[in-house]
């Protein structure tokens, strides 16, 4: 017989998880496609009714999102303009029923090339909390996820929260995504910003975030670097080099060649980083 | 507080449940297993298509991604309460009805459920607001556009879109769908919703090699080692002949495969224990040993010189050729003012209806039944038969209502398992297809490699079309030899082609049998024939449409068989009726490019296209019977199956209109073998027109022994009441006590049967005869808008115009343009299934809510003088010319020629790019 532990605090859930193995669940977005026709794990660890790790709080100069934050609900939580390309992403999350159930955590731990909600938390500089029965760890989501479906998560532990540092109030944001269908689509790439610039465009800081363009999305380093103190438009996407794109590395896959990932992305980068100016001025 | 209690409870549509069950189990499996709402419908396990979606204290989730255990103390809504529990569920029932948003039914409750969640919350949506919120239910069948009606009415509270009917006069009103208010409230029952407890369930293993021997071990040992597990079936339990197929000659597909297997997801064993047992099965464990071979899995690899055959005696993996000639197309297109060429490829399309195939088998005495989903009773029957060695009579096939076919479940599925299984074991067997197992092991649409040269003199007269194209059959024959033959004779399109050669060959290779899909091959064919068109016209400088309009078969112009109509011919009709909307939309296209900043380009493109309705060649009867009963009813035995294009309503009406009375007089006696005559397969678009004709002639023959009874003439008016039937002419009224009558065989007191097989003749070796008695005939107009710089196409609207020659239900004729539009986007722009990969409709995209545009139809009726009131079929015709008029709205906005569909963006933009370094080149992009 198969067993549900839902325990009824963070501390309970880790003391079960430091006990003996579970399959954790909480949006089941992940956990029941990955079973396809096999039947479920034996024993699973349920963290839907855990409050505590639940909702968007601001704390200490840090934005908090409690792992088992929907993505239903942080389309609705009233966050600044820099959360915009977060949000942006939340919506293109599967569908309305994927972003009623499924989690940020769960987009984190499962740790897929093209999960949407890694490239804007990437552009937001965000941390993840692990907490285990030992203690509670930080790490830069960028030391996070190592590798497609591979984590440093260490299986006792729980991705109790997504810390992002508060950003600057002027940073406006933008996320694009690129796939064949309109809804329920694996992006083929797809590109989230965090900017600060002048009403000119011209970039006082810019961060930029791909993803599905390589094994773990990435941020572009160098070109962020080029870009500071540059005024840019539409023709971007024609001066991106191929070493500022070094980061990708992308495939062949049923969905696109590796060549139109990189061509895409360009683009897409110019269209991101522009909408994010637009946004600021507008501001 | 911990809580690892086995028993659940929550609320289900107001009502507190208390259930044991596996906390871990899926929702959806609770619900439809335990709790018996099997309203609520299970389409991929994966969250990739919205079907299961209920509301989870009022928030649409998937239930299929939901563990029994996790809604504790919640509130579930499904389709089963979903009037009573939301204030807009009921409306949003009665508009979909009204609206026809609902066709095979199988995802509306997801709908339903998806869109009373947004209509409770938000008063009026717009129709984007619709579309996000509707955005996670994929539908194969109506191309969405009715159901975005259906919800906007239902927020405006609107009146029905359905008429009242007048007696007799059911033919061309817009009938609401008689089985609709069963698809509308959950409670239709599909392949997987009619299983009694107490079955066995049935697991296949399957090859997952494209080619492989393979050596099974200690079975025995295998059931012994595994409780609960009943027996495992192979090859050697086969009672009858160990081979099915759809032709007959060409059957070759065997139920369990012999030493080798041909295709990744061969069938070589089942499983049959008790659902516990099946459901903790891991397939892995199975004991088998497999010697990977080297497979053969394109066109070209098969048709090389060196290459294995794949079954003995079919020489060079050739199953079949096809062939139409006529005139002398080489000196036709060499002295030609303009001869065009390509070479074009497409993929294997997945028919990706959201019912995977399901159903059971039990044996009765020396009888065997099987319900289940399927396209063609009679032909499962048939085969059942001879896998278990009895006389066809003693199957008995009554098909479930089905949730999607377009094809493919005219082939035979899960049932020969479960027939031999039930048959053995004297036990019921079910069987349901995962989404993966649906995917890997049923048919697809054939992979196409055409050559086409098309030719035309400087007026404008096309003068030759030179045609070749290779057909990808994969593992077993299926439909392969349909559409090597139906092909041939389609490769003119809709025109004048005086000089005429179309060759064709289906060709196996180790891949996923390639069968029926909606259209036998023709739209691959038209993709290639429709887009060189453009190239001739607008290489002469003509006008893409006018060039169509003068090249237009008519009446008294032979088709490339030699066949001359005579009448019916409407293709011309369609295209005039594109003439302004065709004019308005390619300058407004140009005046946009002309402006244009950014990197979007509009587009308008056009196709035209005509089929065949029926078998090519080839006899294909349909039989109705209807007799009226003691009680004054009139019982119709309508043997086509619905598989949501409305054959349940479309044949009622055509019968009550025949027999004369109001359509509410008819109960449906819907198909089942032993209760309905054979009425074909629901293929080749023929329902509407050989079973439609068979019903008129049904109905005819007993209104006439009605008159004769009564003495009456031809315009007397019936009327029936409680077991009474009367005749009424002018002033005279004469009533027949209908209780006073003997009853015949089928408890009727006056029936008629009639039966009727379209007239065409053999095509002789030059494909020269009469292949159909009628042809449907159509034009699309896309408009669509390129994003030049990634190389994306969005739809902004589809205009069709069809010659249906008699629209018995335009609300169910919109159904299928829109459907068939929709499918027909999708083999343009993004379906493409590759063997072994993508077995799942998260890889593999069908189009969503967002990606379908406005769709307006434009009915013609130029009577067909053989169909039913004149009509002729729909269901394959409108999905015909939707990609080329994609494709030539693309070359119209972007100068790029497309030879390789779908045009995915990376394709598209790769073409793109290559077309700013050089000069288009014909066939080689």
């Amino acid at each position: 017989m198969s067993i549900l532990v839902r325990p009824a605090s963070l501390a309970q859930a880790a003391e079960f998880l430091a006990a003996r193995d579970y399959t954790i669940l909480c949006g089941g977005t992940d956990v029941f496609p990955a079973l396809v026709d096999r039947p479920p794990a034996s024993a699973m660890l349920d963290l839907s009714r855990l409050d505590e790790i639940r909702g968007v709080s601001l704390q200490q100069g840090a934005i908090r999102i409690g792992g088992a934050t929907t993505w239903s609900e942080i389309i609705y939580a009233p966050l600044p303009p820099a959360f915009d390309a977060l949000k942006a992403a939340a919506r293109e999350v599967g569908s309305v029923q994927i972003q009623n159930r499924g989690t940020i955590a769960g987009n984190l731990c499962n740790a897929s090339p093209a999960a949407d909600g890694v490239p804007p938390l990437l552009a937001l500089d965000a941390q993840v909390e692990l907490v285990s029965s030992c203690g509670i760890r930080r790490l830069a989501l960028a030391d996070f996820i190592l590798g497609n479906r591979h984590t440093a998560r260490a299986p006792d532990e729980i991705l109790s929260a997504v810390l992002i540092p508060e950003p600057h109030a002027c940073a406006r944001s933008a996320f694009v995504k690129l796939g064949a269908r309109r809804y329920l689509v694996i992006s083929i790439v797809m590109v989230a910003v965090v900017v600060d610039c002048a009403p000119d465009h011209t970039i006082c800081d810019a961060r930029i975030a791909v993803g599905s363009a390589s094994v773990v999305a990435t941020r572009l380093a160098a070109l962020e670097g080029r870009l500071r103190g540059q005024r840019i438009d539409l023709n971007l996407s024609h001066t991106i080099s191929a070493q500022e794109l070094a980061p990708l590395a992308p495939i062949d896959d049923v969905r696109a060649t590796a060549g139109y990932r990189l061509d895409a992305a360009r683009e897409l980068i110019a269209r991101a980083l522009m909408q994010a100016c637009e946004a600021h001025a507008h501001a | 507080m911990l809580d690892v209690a086995p028993l659940l409870s929550f609320g289900v549509n107001g009502k507190q449940v208390r259930i044991a069950s596996a906390p871990t189990k899926r929702l959806s499996q609770v619900l439809r297993d335990d709790l018996g709402l099997t309203g609520t419908k299970v389409g991929c396990d994966a969250g990739d298509c919205g079907a299961c979606t209920v509301l989870l204290d009022g928030a649409p989730v998937c239930s299929c991604l939901t563990a029994a255990g996790q809604v504790g103390g919640s509130e579930i809504t499904t389709i089963e309460g979903l009037s009573s529990q939301t204030q807009t569920g009921g409306a949003l029932q009665r508009a979909f009805h009204d609206h026809g948003a609902a066709q095979c039914g199988i995802c509306t409750p997801g709908m339903l459920v998806s869109a009373a969640a947004l209509l409770d919350r938000v008063e009026s949506p717009s129709e984007e607001q619709i579309c996000d919120a509707l955005g996670g239910v994929l539908c194969r069948c109506t191309g969405y556009r009715k159901i975005v009606a259906a919800v906007l009415a239902a927020a405006r509270r609107s009146d029905s879109a359905g008429q009242t009917l007048e007696s007799g006069r059911s033919v061309g009103a817009r009938v609401l769908r008689l089985d609709g208010q069963l698809k509308i409230t959950g409670r239709d029952l599909f392949g997987a919703d009619t299983i009694p407890t107490e079955t066995l369930l049935c697991r296949v293993i399957r090859s997952p090699h494209h080619h492989a021997k393979f050596g099974l071990g200690d079975l025995e040992h295998f059931v012994a080692a595994h409780p609960g597990i009943v027996r495992v079936f192979t090859a050697a339990d086969v009672p009858g002949r160990n081979c099915f197929g759809v032709i007959a000659p060409f059957a070759d597909q065997p139920v369990f495969a012999i030493e080798e297997t041909r295709f990744k997801g061969e069938a070589v064993a089942a499983v049959v224990g008790e659902p516990d047992a099946i459901a903790a099965l891991d397939l892995a464990q199975f004991p088998i040993t497999w010697q990977v071979l080297p497979a053969l899995l394109t066109i070209g690899e098969a048709l090389a010189d060196s290459a294995p055959l794949i079954h003995i005696g079919r020489a060079q993996n050739i199953l079949v050729g096809g062939r139409v000639v006529t005139g002398n197309v080489d000196e036709a297109l060499a002295s030609a003012d303009l001869v065009v060429e390509g070479a074009f490829e497409t993929g294997f399309v997945e028919h990706a209806y959201i019912e995977p195939e399901a159903g059971f088998a039990r044996r009765v005495g020396d009888r065997v039944e099987i319900t289940a989903c399927t396209q063609s009773p009679y032909m499962d029957r048939d085969d059942i038969a001879a896998i278990l060695g009895i006389a066809p009579a003693d199957v008995r096939i009554v098909p479930t209502a089905v949730g999607g076919g377009f094809g493919s479940k005219l082939d035979l599925s899960i049932q020969p398992f479960i027939a031999v299984a039930a048959w053995q074991l004297d036990r019921p067997v079910a069987m349901i297809y995962s989404r993966p197992e649906s995917i890997t092991s049923t048919t697809k649409r054939h992979p196409a490699s055409i050559r086409m040269r098309a030719g035309a003199s400087r007026d404008g007269k096309l003068v030759g079309v030179d045609f070749a194209g290779d057909f990808n059959t994969g593992a077993y024959a299926s439909w392969g030899p349909t559409v090597a033959n139906r092909v041939p004779v389609h490769a003119s399109g809709p025109y004048v082609v005086p000089h005429y050669r179309a060759l064709t060959r289906a060709v196996h290779t180790h891949c996923v049998p390639a069968g029926a899909f909606r259209g036998f091959g023709v739209p691959q064919m038209a993709v290639a024939q429709e887009q060189l068109f453009d190239e001739l016209a607008l290489g002469l400088g003509l006008d893409p449409l006018e060039f169509r309009i003068r090249n237009a078969l008519r009446a008294e112009t032979p088709t490339v068989t030699g066949q001359v109509l005579g009448a019916g011919v409407g293709i011309k009709a369609c295209l005039e009726a594109l003439r302004e909307p065709w004019r308005s939309a390619r300058s407004a296209a140009e005046e946009f490019n002309a402006n244009a900043a950014g990197s979007k380009r509009r587009g308008v493109g056009l196709a035209g296209m005509w089929y065949g309705c029926g078998n090519t060649s080839l006899s294909n009867p349909s039989t109705i019977r209807i007799g009226i009963t003691r009680n004054g009813r009139v019982a119709l035995h309508q043997g086509a199956v619905d598989i949501g294009q409305g054959s349940n309503t479309v044949v009622a009406q055509i019968a009550a209109d025949a027999l004369g009375v109001e359509l509410v007089a008819i109960d449906l006696v819907s198909a089942d073998t032993d209760l309905t005559p054979d009425c074909g397969k629901t293929s080749a678009s023929r329902q509407t027109f050989v079973t439609g004709k068979a019903a008129f002639l049904a109905g005819q023959a007993l209104r006439s022994k009605i008159l004769r009874l009564a003495n009456a003439g031809p315009q007397a008016a019936l009327g029936l009441n409680e077991g009474s039937l009367a005749i009424c002419e002018g002033e005279t009224v004469r009533q027949i006590d209908l209780a006073s009558l003997p009853t015949d065989a089928h408890g009727y007191v006056l029936s008629a049967e009639e039966t009727f097989d379209p007239p065409t003749s053999p095509l002789d070796e030059d494909g020269q005869g009469v292949p159909y008695a009628v042809f449907g005939f159509g034009a699309h107009m896309a408009e669509i808008e390129v994003d030049v710089a990634l190389g994306t196409v969005k739809a902004l609207k589809i205009t069709a115009a069809h010659d249906v020659g008699r629209a018995i239900n335009p609300t169910l004729v919109e159904g299928q343009i829109e459907g068939g539009i929709a499918q027909g986007l999708g083999l343009a722009l993004m379906e493409e299934f590759f063997p072994g990969r993508g077995e799942n409709l998260h890889d593999y995209l069908i189009p969503t809510i967002g990606d379908v545009p406005p769709i307006e139809s434009i009915l013609i009726e130029d009577a067909s003088p053989l169909g039913p009131y004149g009509a002729k079929g729909i269901g394959e015709q409108a999905l015909i010319p939707t990609a080329p008029a994609i494709l030539n709205a693309i070359h119209h906005a972007t100068g790029v020629r497309i030879y390789r569909v779908p045009v995915t963006p990376d394709r598209l933009r790769a073409a793109i790019v290559q077309s700013h370094r050089q000069p288009a080149d014909p066939g080689t992009a």
